[in-house]
C-alpha cells in the first residue's frame, strides 16, 4: 500500500513539472511582454496611425491620408540638387550621428582595450570602470550646463590659452558649436560604446594573442587580424546604442548648439509644440525607418544573434 | 626543416618571491623528442613557455642552436608552440588559420594557401580546410593546431599537454601519430605532459621536475631502470622506494619476492601485511605494509605473474616477507624519504 502510493506520487510528480513549465513560463514572460505592449506597441502603432490622420484647425480626425508626409517632403524632389528643409535636417543629423560614432567608436575601443589588456587585476579593472561611469552620476542637462564656464567665452579653457599665450582673442567655436556638440556626444556616449567592446574582449582567449604573436604577428597585425574580428559583435552593438541616440536627440543639440543647430528630434518636438501632430508623427516614423535600416545594414556586418 | 638544438644554461624563473623554475640546465640535442614530465606546479609549462619566448627569463640563457635567442621574439627563434587549448583563431577557417602566420610574415596568397594545404594534408585534415574551429571535434582542432605551427618551418617545435584535452582512446591514437610526425619532419619536439605514460612512449629524453628543479634527465629506460631520488621513482611508477641500513634504495615492484610467513627484517628482506590483492588479468598486484617503518616508506606494491600467484595464492591479512636481489636495489640520492611524497597509488600506472 505505502509502496504503491509512493510509486503514483512519483508518476504525478512526473507529469506535473512538465505541465507547469509550459503555463510558468508564459505567466514569466507576461509582465515584461504586457510593459512592452503598454509602453512601447501601443505608442508606436498610435503614432503611425496619427501620422496618416487629417489634421485642420485643431481637430484631429481618424481619416487615412499622406497630407503630413506630402508637407514634411513639399517640393524637395522639385528642388534638387539644392537640399529642402527636411532633407538639410535629415542631412545634418547624420552627419552628427556619424561624427559622434567615429569619435566614441576610437575613444571606446582604445579605452576597452586598455581596460581588458593592460589592466591585470580585476578590482583595479572594476575601479576603472566604475570611474568611467562617474559621468552618469549626475542628470544630463547638468553634466552639459557644466560645459558652459569650461568652454565659454570667459571660461577656463579661453582664459588657459589666453594665459599661456596661444591665442590673442578667445575661441568662438568651443561652445554652442557643432564642436561642443559632438563633445557632448561623446562625453556621454563613449560609456555605451565602450561597454560591449570591453564584453567582446574580456571574452577573447589571452592565448590567441599568444598565438599570433608566436606566429610572427607584430601587435598591430595582432589587433587587426585577431582583437577587431573578435569584437566585432560589440563593436556592431555599440554603434547601435550610439547611433540610435543620437539619430533622435534634441536636447543635446538643443542645448550644446546654441539652439542654432537643427536636428530631426528637434524639428519633432517644435512641431509637437505647435500641436502639427500628424507631421510630427510622420518625421517619427521616417526617422525611425531610416534607424532600423542603420541597424539592419549593420546587422548585416555581423550576426549578432550567433555571436552572442 | 631540421632539428635544432636546445640548450638551458641555469635558467630561473621568479614571479616576485615565488620561484617558478629554479636554476634549470638542460641540453636537448637536436631532432630529439623531449618530455618535461612533473606533476602540475613544478615548472615544466613555465621552461616551455620560455623556450618559446612567451616568458622571459629572470636568469640564465638560452640557446636554440648556436644562437642565444634570450632577448629574441617567439617568431625569430625558429621556434613554434602549440597551445593547450589549441588556441585556433575562432574567426578563420582551417585554411586560413594555418596560413595566418606566413600571412603575417608577408607571403603572397598564392604561395601561403599551397603551404598551407600542404601541412593540412601532412595531418590529415585537408577534407576541412574550409571548416571553422567550432565545426571541428576536439580531435581535428588538435590536427589543426599542429599543421598551424608546422607551418612556419620551425625547428623546434613546442607542445603544452597537447593530449590532455582527449578522451584516452584518442590520445593514444595522437600520441603515435605525433611520434610519426616527428621521425618524419626530423625537427626536435619538446612536448610538457603530467602522465609518466605519455613520457615514456614518446621520447627520447625524458626531463623529470619538481619544484622548479630537475629532478632526472635521461632515456626513458634509464630513468625507469635507474631512478636517482624518491621523487623520479615514485613519479614514474612501478617502483617501491624502501629505507635500507645504506639510505633509501628503489625496488622495482616486479622484483618483488615475495614468501609466507614473516621472517626477520634483512637488508635485503622485510615483514610485511597484504592489505589489498587486485587480479589485473596477466599479473596480480597486492599492496604491503611494512612490519616495522616509518610511514612515508611503509607502503609497498608487488605484483606477480597470475599462475605464479594461483600456485601459490596470498590472502588479504595474511603475514609475508618480501625478498628482493642486491641487485635489483638502486640507491637513491635523497637521504630522507620526501615528506610530501605523492601517495604511491596515484600515481602507479
Amino acid at each position: 500500500m505505502d509502496g504503491a502510493g509512493r510509486v503514483s506520487g512519483v508518476k504525478v510528480g512526473d507529469a506535473r513539472p512538465v505541465r507547469r513549465g509550459r503555463g510558468a513560463a508564459y505567466w514569466q514572460a507576461a509582465p515584461f511582454a504586457l510593459l512592452f505592449l503598454l509602453f512601447f506597441i501601443v505608442p508606436l502603432v498610435l503614432t503611425v496611425a496619427v501620422s496618416f490622420w487629417r489634421f485642420d484647425d485643431y481637430v484631429l480626425t481618424p481619416e487615412l491620408n499622406l497630407d503630413a508626409y506630402r508637407e514634411m517632403f513639399e517640393g524637395c524632389i522639385d528642388r534638387l540638387p539644392s537640399l529642402c528643409v527636411t532633407f538639410a535636417t535629415y542631412l545634418s543629423t547624420l552627419r552628427f550621428a556619424l561624427m559622434a560614432w567615429a569619435v566614441t567608436l576610437v575613444l571606446g575601443f582604445a579605452i576597452a582595450y586598455f581596460l581588458a589588456f593592460h589592466v591585470r587585476s580585476v578590482p583595479m579593472q572594476m575601479a576603472l570602470f566604475l570611474l568611467c561611469t562617474v559621468p552618469f552620476w549626475t542628470s544630463n542637462i547638468i553634466r552639459m550646463v557644466a560645459w558652459v564656464p569650461l568652454l565659454g567665452r570667459n571660461g577656463l579653457v579661453n582664459q588657459a590659452l589666453q594665459g599661456v599665450g596661444a591665442t590673442d582673442a578667445p575661441l568662438d567655436w568651443l561652445l554652442y558649436s557643432e564642436f561642443s556638440v559632438v563633445l557632448a556626444f561623446v562625453h556621454l556616449y563613449t560609456l555605451f560604446m565602450m561597454v560591449p567592446i570591453f564584453n567582446s574582449m574580456a571574452r577573447i582567449d589571452r592565448s590567441l594573442l599568444e598565438a599570433a604573436r608566436d606566429a610572427g604577428a607584430s601587435s598591430w597585425q595582432t589587433l587587426w587580424n585577431v582583437v577587431i574580428p573578435l569584437c566585432k559583435p560589440g563593436i556592431v552593438i555599440g554603434s547601435i546604442f550610439v547611433l540610435t541616440i543620437v539619430m533622435g536627440d534634441f536636447v543635446t543639440v538643443g542645448i550644446m548648439g546654441g539652439q542654432q543647430i537643427a536636428s530631426i528630434g528637434k524639428v519633432i518636438q517644435v512641431q509637437m509644440s505647435y500641436l502639427q501632430f500628424p507631421v510630427a508623427a510622420a518625421n517619427a516614423v521616417v526617422l525611425l525607418g531610416i534607424v532600423l535600416l542603420m541597424i539592419w545594414a549593420l546587422t548585416k556586418l555581423v550576426d549578432i544573434r550567433r555571436e552572442l | 626543416m631540421h632539428g635544432a638544438s636546445v640548450e638551458l644554461m641555469s635558467v630561473s624563473k621568479r614571479y616576485g618571491t615565488a620561484v617558478a623554475v629554479d636554476a634549470v640546465d638542460l641540453k636537448i640535442p637536436g631532432g630529439a623528442y623531449c618530455c618535461l614530465l612533473g606533476p602540475s606546479g613544478c615548472g615544466k609549462t613555465t621552461t616551455l613557455r620560455m623556450i618559446a619566448g612567451h616568458e622571459t627569463a629572470s636568469d640564465g640563457s638560452l640557446l636554440i642552436g648556436p644562437r642565444e635567442v634570450g632577448h629574441l621574439p617567439p617568431a625569430a627563434r625558429g621556434t613554434a608552440m602549440m597551445f593547450q587549448s589549441y588556441a585556433l583563431f575562432p574567426h578563420l577557417n582551417c585554411l586560413d588559420n594555418v596560413a595566418f602566420g606566413p600571412r603575417m610574415r608577408g607571403v603572397d596568397k598564392a604561395t601561403r594557401q599551397r603551404k598551407a594545404r600542404e601541412m593540412l594534408a601532412l595531418v590529415r585534415m585537408e577534407g576541412f580546410a574550409h571548416r571553422l574551429p567550432a565545426q571541428l571535434s576536439g580531435g581535428q582542432q588538435q590536427r589543426v593546431a599542429l599543421a598551424r605551427a608546422l607551418v612556419t618551418e620551425p625547428s623546434v617545435l613546442l607542445l603544452d599537454e597537447p593530449l590532455s584535452a582527449l578522451d584516452p582512446f584518442l590520445r593514444i591514437q595522437v600520441r603515435a601519430e605525433l611520434k610519426r610526425l616527428q621521425a618524419e619532419l626530423g625537427i626536435t619536439f619538446i612536448h610538457v605532459t603530467h602522465s609518466q605514460e605519455e613520457a615514456m612512449a614518446l621520447s627520447d629524453l625524458v626531463v623529470v621536475m619538481n619544484h622548479g628543479r630537475i629532478e632526472q634527465a635521461g632515456t626513458p629506460r634509464e630513468v625507469f631502470s635507474r631512478p636517482d631520488t624518491a621523487f623520479v621513482a615514485r613519479f614514474i611508477g612501478g617502483h617501491n622506494v624502501i629505507a635500507t641500513p645504506g639510505g633509501l634504495a628503489a625496488v622495482r615492484v616486479d622484483r618483488m619476492r615475495l614468501l609466507h610467513g614473516a621472517g626477520p627484517a634483512t637488508p635485503l628482506s622485510l615483514g610485511a601485511r597484504v592489505e589489498t590483492v587486485e587480479y589485473q588479468g596477466s599479473f596480480v598486484q597486492l599492496r604491503l605494509r611494512a612490519l616495522d617503518a616509518v610511514p612515508s616508506t611503509a607502503e609497498l606494491f608487488a605484483v606477480m605473474p597470475d599462475d605464479a600467484f594461483a600456485a601459490r595464492p596470498f590472502a588479504v591479512g595474511d603475514t609475508v616477507t618480501a625478498r628482493w636481489e642486491a641487485g635489483d636495489a638502486h640507491p637513491l640520492r635523497d637521504a630522507q624519504p620526501p615528506a610530501d611524497a605523492p601517495a604511491l597509488e596515484e600515481l602507479t600506472p
